[in-house]
């Protein structure tokens, strides 16, 4: 079924018995040719471009949950193409080309709102980072502009000029940049990659990876054995476990990072908007709740669900940075298991094992990244080769130190990025 | 959260800095080679469950403190003196 | 409609408030739901999407309908529950999401469009054309949206956290609540008692009930009296537990009376973080509405809710009131309204069996099928096998059952159990660590079990805290049971709602399990079901059954959302309180910071510190001209600086040496006694953390300068390395970058400058380059090195900080006797610039020695942090962009530290990136622009002319490739 205004229009007069489902409950069959493990938005979008790029549809998403039901339905939707080291440069560019014919091309409406992100910086050393920032970006053909105070009074009167603790010198901002609706991203690429054949299989977890002689063979499942040509471990959140059936052991190390919503609130913030002095970023969902996040709790965990130290913390940076939404009411906190890595970026690759591969690593970006990474993992997936514009999210570059791509300059301490 | 540091008691996590997985307490030989310096700096079991982890009490004493703990409940198992921990490793 | 008879008001004192532009008035004691509904205001807002007309109905923080808007300006509070507000004098409330008005709100056309707004059509839809989404689509449907508005003025009131610690929290302060913190109370233990109404005593308030033969509220107020008078109980009235965490940690906000709150400089609301060793939750329960057709109209109450108005605060909703139940509370309202005086027009009993024994219109086994009425209710139709039946009544009192508040049980993951015999969620035990739950929050409804669980609350914790249990009579209350036939939605023609305030229906939530949204979460998601202002606490039952129903589950096997913190909405200012302004992060300021203030610097931030940026003399209008001036002072005469930013730590112990040569690349145990070393430290990933100059004072003595930056970061290492890695090593550190003040003396009369404040005179034999050692001033101890960050013949000079203001002033008077002065951040940087020396502009977290060209400073002969990391292949060789100096070479002759490089007659796009500027500055003596970048294998490129570009500043030009020293590279100035 085609979804169009029109289509709206005519099931509202017809009493709305027409809406079928948007995705087919598959029953797992014995064999496939690709078996992805993860049914969250990377590894949907995995399916999507399989079958859509490379006509490859006998294609199974194991879920051990429910569809979209990990970090792609709990994130602060924030959708950029604002990376300055070579590697993410080129892939969140090519994501955020993604994003910009999604609707069309998934006939879903994922709001992909290019409402314009600004960055903010609070001294000289920082904006001078944001020079270099911003050239990057130019240099790879996305947008970025510098703005002055001045242009910030126009276009966020709102913050505190006179009085925060870090005052402003200026900002960065990316027009191109903005939000998405992040279930519909997920539920979008499922209705696509159901259209074209992939079975979607729900509350279907797997329990081991098997392997023969270096060559992977299918997974055991809680509802039973799959036989699959070629296994792709999308379960960001849950990678080391996955991983370690295969008898890998990864550099991630997971930790939670928490967001918050408030109660909805007529238009007030129009942009995305990031303090550069400590973690805080917000914006308005179309719903009109103020959507906002900070930095990792700094402890590895799989709860799902943080302490208050970092809510706070996250409060307050709101308050010196945009003293106006003391009184907007914080409704609903959470928390996502974020897979962090040594150097902050990404994993998109082959393992050891023939047939097996590995996309994990998002740290806190993964949402921007759900096209770009369906789509270079679809390539290397099909074609057994790297797409361009993922081809150094290696997974051996931590051993050899080439093309590390450490956008925070923290380290190889897996909590700091 | 609240973490005992075993100098100063129970304390709120917030007078705590962490670092990460307690591997980092077995540096390897400087010749052990590039797999065990791989698996030292970068690769981590990051266990669903009870792990070990080093956390230093940078508002308190300076104690480095080894905590185990499950990262799926929180629960905080034990926690002992990074220095302790390293003598009876030796 | 007021009522006769005593409740909790005090009708000796009326207050006026305004509430849509017209004043009222209620009595003190009032919430602003019973104020209005005392003066039969019935319409009260507006509902999120559909638009439609809203009266009360609850009396508690789950409201989903009465949310206005109270205030104007920076005051203005959107999305306040009018059953939560205590009224007070002057109180002014307004209707929101509604445009022009209340009564007559245009975008109620919505509700005639509901065919083409069901669950999710917006995924459908406006995806044509492409761009209008954000310049058409987009704007209409925010506009439409939300609910309040902020002012977006910058909050002027104050917010307050507080910590808190305790044996006991008790969550709740209903029978059970009580019944568990007089326990505890009296057993010694130190409780905290937390209940989110103005007073104590939960549903006692609101019912006609007896506890020990008085009043339930009276029983309350007597208990709450002896608790008060107990120095080891705090009760905590207005104060909502928020959410449950490790450890015993509890958020809680407290909100000031409004008469408390008014006074000058007091808080709003404070935040506590409360520490418990144990908990109880008697947080109660929640009356669930039933669906059926237009059950949203104004008029339409919770049962309970009614009680509270006619019982609490003598007020009957309506002047006919009808009553629809699936249980006894039912029964109870309309005995209530009954006893009251108020007019029964019909009691509605689902259950097939059910009895009354009311003197009252009865309907057993009947169910209420629809609303009539506009804008509030004006008949009901109640159906059965033989017809419908019409019955005029302007209220409906309605009880689909009981929800235990389980909700802080979930906070931690725990899932709440089905339990049968009440059709309702309860906690699981253990859920979270400490707690134990008691009363009606665990389905124990009746007063005597809620009485009784309350103490068995207490006998457990006070067991597990080793104190006696005191023996206590519980009173004597009613102990009725509680029978329920679970009626979730009533089938039927029309429109029946789930989710009020986001207008969920019936049919929402079938239609998603059409479209395949069959698991709970994948239906709220998609209906928006259970995410408004009230978080679902009034909706989520009922919506999974209808889901459960329409998938052919049960309710167990559908399961539940999951409940997160906060369990009431929390306002930022609260939870962020102290943050505003100044207050997010500490200020550090150095001894000299009023003497530059006062000599006009102005005063820029380093991390939390704030240094001086320039000095401006009379006439410079510029910094620029300031800047250049300080510049050429130090070059040619003399400047002081205030260097006491940087990190300072004491090393002491036999085994310093040795522990140096760890963390440094480069060896520091056969560094000689007064003398001093640059040093650089990696991370254990081979990369730069920070550099410095380390002195050694004495045999087991050194002290180690970090930059301002790291100053932390090496602190917490050499701790770790110490304690984590070479305990074995006999060496202790401690920071002592507040203990010492420390000026830069720098130029060709440093010296001089120097010698007429030492008690001895310096020599150039006694004090060589990179020498260090004590010093008398005045009498005063002080510590000398010879080091410079400028290129010049320089010193630092060191005393203990109460001495530092004194010292900066007779050091900056010295040199301005000499034609010197003070220098500011401005000059350092292009002083350094000059040098070469790197700051962390270079040393930016992602460079190796190599990067920089010192890898010759990774001494061969040890091991040291980093140093294996550092070899890796990647790490190292031609690929790497290197540490270069640059300097215009075409017609602009700008830089700016960010632009990228490239080969000269390359594009200036991603795949010919080459490197890019870290630092520029003007140097007043190499007259040009100068600058340090980062260059692909730039050591073999000097020379090399390459160009530079900034896209964002348009800014391009030519620049010539060259060493990072471009002022005496020699470095005679620094040692002669």
């Amino acid at each position: 079924m085609r979804f169009s205004g029109l289509r709206v229009l005519k099931e509202g007069l017809t009493g709305n018995k027409g809406w079928q489902a948007h995705w087919r409950d598959a029953t797992p069959k014995d064999a496939y040719d690709v078996v992805i493990i993860g049914g969250g938005g990377h590894g949907l979008s995995t399916a999507y471009y399989l079958a859509k790029e490379h006509g490859i549809t006998n294609v199974a998403v194991l879920e051990k949950g429910y569809l979209g039901g990990g970090n792609v339905g709990r994130n602060t939707t924030i959708v950029r193409a604002n990376y300055f080291l070579p590697g993410n440069s080129e892939f969140y560019s090519h994501s955020l080309k993604l994003w910009e014919g999604l609707e069309e091309d998934l006939n879903y409406n994922v709001m992909h709102s290019q409402r314009g992100q600004i960055g903010l910086f609070h001294s000289d050393a920082q904006r001078d980072a944001a020079i270099r920032r911003g050239n990057a970006i130019r240099n790879q053909g996305d947008d970025a502009e510098l703005l002055s105070v001045a242009d910030l009074k126009r276009m966020l009167p709102y913050l505190d000029y006179d009085q925060a603790r870090f005052p402003i010198y200026g900002g960065l901002l990316q027009r191109r940049a903005g939000t998405a609706r992040h279930d519909a991203v997920a539920w979008g690429y499922a209705r696509g990659a159901s259209e074209r054949g992939v079975d979607l299989i729900q509350n279907c977890e797997v329990t081991g990876i098997d392997i023969e002689g270096g060559v992977v063979k299918g997974v055991e499942t809680t509802r039973g054995a799959i036989k699959a040509k070629k296994v792709a471990i999308i379960v960001a959140g849950r990678s080391s476990q996955v991983a370690q059936m295969a008898g890998m052991r990864l550099p991630i190390e997971s930790h939670v990072l928490q967001a918050f919503v408030t109660e909805g609130l007529k238009p007030c913030i129009d942009h995305v908007v990031s303090f550069g002095m400590g973690h805080f970023y917000i914006s308005q969902s179309d719903k009109g709740g103020l959507v906002f996040g900070g930095d990792l709790d700094f402890y590895a965990s799989y709860a799902a669900r943080g302490n208050l130290p970092m809510v706070e913390h996250v409060m307050e940076a709101g308050m010196t940075l945009m003293p106006a939404i003391g009184k907007a009411k914080v409704l609903r906190s959470w928390g996502g298991i974020m897979d962090m890595t040594p150097d902050g970026s990404p994993i998109i690759d082959k393992t050891g094992v023939e047939g097996l591969y590995l996309d994990a690593g998002w740290c806190y970006g993964g949402f921007k990244a759900v096209p770009g990474s369906g789509f270079s993992m679809a390539h290397l997936v099909a074609t057994d080769r790297h797409h361009d514009p993922a081809a150094r999210f290696r997974l051996d570059r931590f051993r050899t130190g080439r093309g590390l791509m450490d956008e925070e300059g923290t380290g190889m301490q897996h909590n700091l990025h | 959260m609240r973490i005992t540091c075993p100098y100063c008691g129970e304390r709120d996590r917030r007078e705590f800095y962490y670092q990460g997985d307690a591997v980092a307490l077995d540096r390897p030989d400087p010749e052990a080679g590039e797999a065990a310096w791989d698996d030292y700096i970068h690769n981590r079991d990051n266990p669903a469950g009870v792990t070990r982890d080093l956390w230093y009490h940078e508002t308190g004493c300076g104690a480095w403190v080894v905590v185990t703990r499950n990262t799926v409940t929180h629960e905080i198992l034990s926690c002992e003196l990074a220095r302790g921990a390293k003598e009876a490793g030796a | 409609m007021r009522l006769a008879g005593d409740g909790q008001i005090d009708r000796s004192r009326p207050i006026k408030f305004r509430f849509d532009g017209v004043e009222y008035e209620g009595l003190k004691g009032d919430t602003l739901a019973s104020a209005l509904l005392a003066n039969d205001r019935r319409m009260v807002a507006r509902s999120f999407k559909y638009h439609r007309p809203r009266g009360i109905m609850t009396a508690g923080s789950e409201e989903p309908n009465a949310l206005v808007t109270l205030g104007l300006g920076p005051a203005q509070d959107p999305n306040v529950r009018a059953t939560t507000v205590e009224l007070f004098e002057g109180l002014m409330a307004r209707p929101q999401n509604c445009w022009p008005s209340l009564g007559f709100d245009l975008l109620s056309l919505n509700d005639l469009a509901a065919p083409f707004l069901g669950a999710g059509f917006y995924y459908k839809t406006f995806m044509w054309p492409k761009a209008a989404w954000e310049k058409l689509y987009e704007p209409i449907i925010r506009r439409a949206a939300g609910l309040g508005a902020l002012s977006m003025e910058a909050n002027t009131d104050r917010y307050e956290k507080a910590f808190a610690h305790c044996d006991l929290l008790v969550i709740g302060a209903g029978p059970a609540g009580l019944m568990a913190a007089l326990a505890a109370g009296r057993a010694g233990a130190d409780v905290i008692l937390c209940d989110e109404d103005m007073r104590t005593g939960g549903r006692l308030n609101a019912e006609r009930l007896e506890v020990g033969g008085q009043s339930g509220a009276d029983w309350a107020e007597a208990v709450t009296d002896e608790l008060q008078a107990m120095p080891n109980v705090r009760v905590m009235t207005r104060t909502t537990v928020t959410g449950a965490y490790d450890q015993g940690t509890y958020g809680a906000l407290e909100r000031l009376a409004p008469d408390v709150a008014m006074r000058p400089g007091a808080p709003r609301d404070c935040f506590w973080r409360i520490v418990a060793e144990r908990a109880v939750l008697a947080a109660g329960a929640l009356e669930r509405p039933v669906a059926f057709a237009n059950n949203d109209r104004p008029g339409v109450m919770m049962a309970g809710a009614v009680r509270s108005y006619v019982n609490r605060w003598r007020v009957s909703p309506g002047r006919s009131v009808a009553v629809f139940g699936n249980n006894d509370s039912a029964h109870r309202t309309a005995a209530d309204l009954i006893a009251a005086g108020v007019h029964v027009s019909a009691l509605i009993d689902s259950r097939q069996d059910a009895q009354c024994d009311l003197d009252v219109p009865f309907y057993a086994g009947r169910e209420v099928s629809a609303v009539h009425g506009g804008r509030g209710v004006e008949a009901i139709s109640i159906s059965s096998i033989s017809g419908v039946e019409k019955i005029q009544t302007d209220t409906l009192a309605v009880s689909g059952g009981w929800n235990p508040s389980v909700h802080l049980t979930c906070h931690m993951n725990g899932r709440p159990a089905w339990n049968k015999q009440i059709a309702a969620f309860v906690p699981q035990d253990g859920a979270i660590p400490g707690m134990v739950t008691a009363g009606a929050c665990r389905g124990d409804f009746s007063t005597r079990a809620c009485l009784e669980g309350g103490m068995a609350a207490a006998r457990e914790v006070l067991q597990d805290l080793g104190h006696a249990v005191p023996d206590i009579d519980l009173p004597r209350a009613e102990d009725s049971t509680y029978d329920i036939t679970p009626l979730w939605a009533v089938p039927g023609k029309g429109r029946a709602w789930l989710d009020f305030q986001n207008d969920v229906t019936v049919k929402d939530v079938k239609q998603a399990a059409t479209e395949n949204f069959q698991s709970v979460e994948h239906m709220k998601r998609y209906t928006t079901q259970g995410m408004a202002p009230d978080q679902g606490k009034n909706s989520n039952i009922g919506a999974l059954a209808v889901l459960a129903d329409a998938t052919g589950r049960g309710i167990p096997e559908t399961g539940t959302t999951t409940y997160r913190p906060p369990f009431v909405p929390v306002p930022i200012a609260a939870l962020g309180a102290g943050g505003q302004g100044k207050g997010f992060a500490p200020e550090r300021f150095t001894t000299s910071h009023k003497a530059s203030v006062a000599r006009g610097a102005p005063m820029i931030e380093a991390g939390l510190w704030f240094r001086p940026s320039y000095f401006p003399k009379k006439g410079e209008t510029h910094w620029r001209q300031s800047c250049d001036r300080e510049v050429c002072m130090v070059r040619e005469a003399v400047g002081v600086a205030d260097v006491s930013t940087l990190g300072k730590i004491d090393i002491q112990g036999p085994d310093a040496g040795a522990f140096l040569d760890f963390v440094y690349t480069n060896m520091f145990s056969t560094l000689k006694v007064g003398r001093v070393r640059y040093g650089l430290m990696l991370r254990e990933d081979g990369h730069v953390m920070d550099d410095g100059t380390t002195a050694r004072l004495g045999e087991n003595h050194y002290l180690m300068t970090t930059t301002t930056a790291a100053a932390g970061q090496v602190m917490r290492h050499l701790e770790f390395v110490h304690q984590a890695l070479r305990p074995d090593l006999d060496v202790r550190f401690t920071s002592v970058t507040e203990q010492w003040a420390q000026f830069a003396v720098a130029g060709p009369k440093a010296r001089e400058v120097l010698n007429g404040l030492l008690d001895a005179p310096l020599s150039d034999e006694a004090w060589p380059f990179m020498s260090c050692g004590p010093v008398t001033l005045a009498g005063v101890e002080g510590r000398l090195f010879r080091i410079s960050f400028s290129g010049e013949h320089g010193y630092e000079i060191a005393v203990p900080s109460r001495y530092g203001d004194a010292l900066f002033r007779a050091l900056v008077s010295r040199a301005e006797g000499l034609g010197g002065g003070p220098y500011g951040m401005e000059a350092l940087n292009v002083l350094r610039l000059e040098k070469g020396f790197i700051t962390h502009a270079e040393i930016h977290g992602r460079v190796t020695a190599f990067d920089i060209g010192m890898e010759r400073m990774v001494s061969a002969k040890k091991d040291c942090i980093g140093k294996t990391a550092a070899a890796r292949e990647g790490l190292n060789g031609p690929e790497r962009e290197q540490l270069v100096g640059l300097r215009p070479a075409g017609e602009v002759k700008m830089l700016v530290a960010g632009a990228h490089l490239f080969n000269a007659d390359d594009a200036a796009v991603r795949v010919n990136d080459q490197g890019y500027v870290t630092s520029v500055g003007y140097s007043p003596v190499l007259e040009t622009n100068i600058g340090l970048g980062f260059l692909r294998n730039g050591r073999a490129r000097h020379g090399e002319v390459i160009r530079m570009v900034d896209h964002l500043n348009g800014v391009e030009t030519l620049c010539e490739v060259c060493g990072p020293v471009q002022f005496d590279p020699e470095g005679g100035r620094m040692r002669g």
